[in-house]
C-alpha cells in the first residue's frame, strides 16, 4: 500500500476531503482515514455507521464498475451541517449505464440455493442516505447525498 | 481477515479476527471459511464480536458460505456489532441467518 493511494486533503471540524485511488485496498485504507478525521470523529457512532456503510457501496460501485478495475482517482468532499453530513463523490469513470442509479431492489430471499450473493449495495445507499443524485458533468461521475448524523 | 476454528463437540466455533469483512477480503474470507469448514458435518457457527465492519461484498460471502454449506449443514452467526447488524437488518439477511447475540454456551473464551 502506498500512501498516495488514499490522502486526506482537508481535515477540518465541519469539513473533509480525501483522494483515493480506485482499488479495493486503497478503498480499504481511504475510508480508515476518513474516519479517524477530525469531522468524522465527532459524529456519534450510530452516524459513523451508516456513513461507512454508504461510502463503502458508493465507492466499492465506482471501483468496479466506472472504473472496472481500471486506474482511476476518485474524490470524496464531506461536509458537516448541524444534524446532517453532505457527501459528494466525484469519479472519471464509465457512466452509469443510461446515466441513472440503479434501483436497488433487493431480489427475493425464499431459496437457500437461490439467495443473492450481491445486489445488496444500491438498495443499503438508497434505504440509508436523502436527495441521492447522479450526474455526468465534464466526463466525470457526480453522486451526492445527505446523510443523517 | 484471520480465522480460528474451534471444536466445541455440539458446533465447530470459527472466529473472525479482523475488524472488517469488506469488498478486499471477502474473497479470502470465503475461501478460508471453505477450507474451515469442508469436513465439518454439523452446525457451524461465526463469531463476529470482533467484525466492526461488513460491505455487501462482505455479506455476499457470507451468503455464499452458507449456500456451500448445503441443506444438510447449517451456518448461524453470533455477536453481531451495531453496525454489521445493521447490514443484516436492511438487506433482510437477519431473517435468513439464525443470529445468536452471544455464542451458546458461553464458551467463547473457555478451552
Amino acid at each position: 500500500m502506498l500512501d498516495r493511494d488514499a490522502q486526506i486533503l482537508l481535515d477540518t471540524k465541519s469539513a473533509a476531503r480525501a483522494s483515493i485511488a480506485s482499488d479495493p485496498m486503497a478503498v480499504r485504507e481511504g475510508l480508515r482515514q476518513l474516519f479517524d478525521t477530525l469531522l468524522l470523529r465527532s459524529i456519534p457512532e450510530d452516524g459513523r455507521g451508516t456513513a461507512q456503510i454508504v461510502l463503502a457501496e458508493a465507492l466499492n460501485n465506482i471501483v468496479e464498475h466506472a472504473y472496472a478495475r481500471h486506474q482511476g482517482e476518485i474524490e470524496i468532499t464531506l461536509n458537516l451541517k448541524p444534524t446532517e453530513l453532505h457527501c459528494k463523490i466525484i469519479d472519471s469513470g464509465l457512466p452509469m449505464p443510461g446515466e441513472v442509479l440503479p434501483e436497488g431492489k433487493l431480489a427475493p430471499l425464499d431459496e437457500l440455493g437461490e439467495l443473492p450473493e450481491g445486489g445488496f449495495g444500491w438498495h443499503l445507499i438508497r434505504t440509508l442516505s436523502h436527495d441521492l443524485s447522479y450526474s455526468r458533468i465534464g466526463g466525470k461521475n457526480h453522486l451526492s447525498f445527505r446523510l443523517e448524523t | 481477515m484471520q480465522l480460528m476454528a474451534e471444536d466445541k463437540g455440539e458446533f465447530l466455533l470459527v472466529s473472525a479476527l479482523g475488524d472488517r469483512i469488506d469488498a478486499a477480503g471477502a474473497i479470502q474470507f470465503k475461501d478460508q471459511m471453505r477450507d474451515l469448514t469442508q469436513n465439518q458435518k454439523g452446525r457451524v457457527l461465526l463469531d463476529m464480536s470482533q467484525v466492526s465492519f461488513l460491505d455487501s461484498s462482505g455479506l455476499g460471502a457470507v451468503v455464499a458460505v452458507l449456500k456451500a454449506m448445503g441443506p444438510d449443514r447449517k451456518l448461524e452467526l453470533a455477536c453481531l456489532t451495531a453496525t454489521v447488524q445493521k447490514v443484516f437488518r436492511l438487506t433482510r439477511m437477519d431473517t435468513v441467518f439464525t443470529i445468536h447475540a452471544e455464542v451458546p454456551g458461553g464458551l467463547r473464551h473457555a478451552g
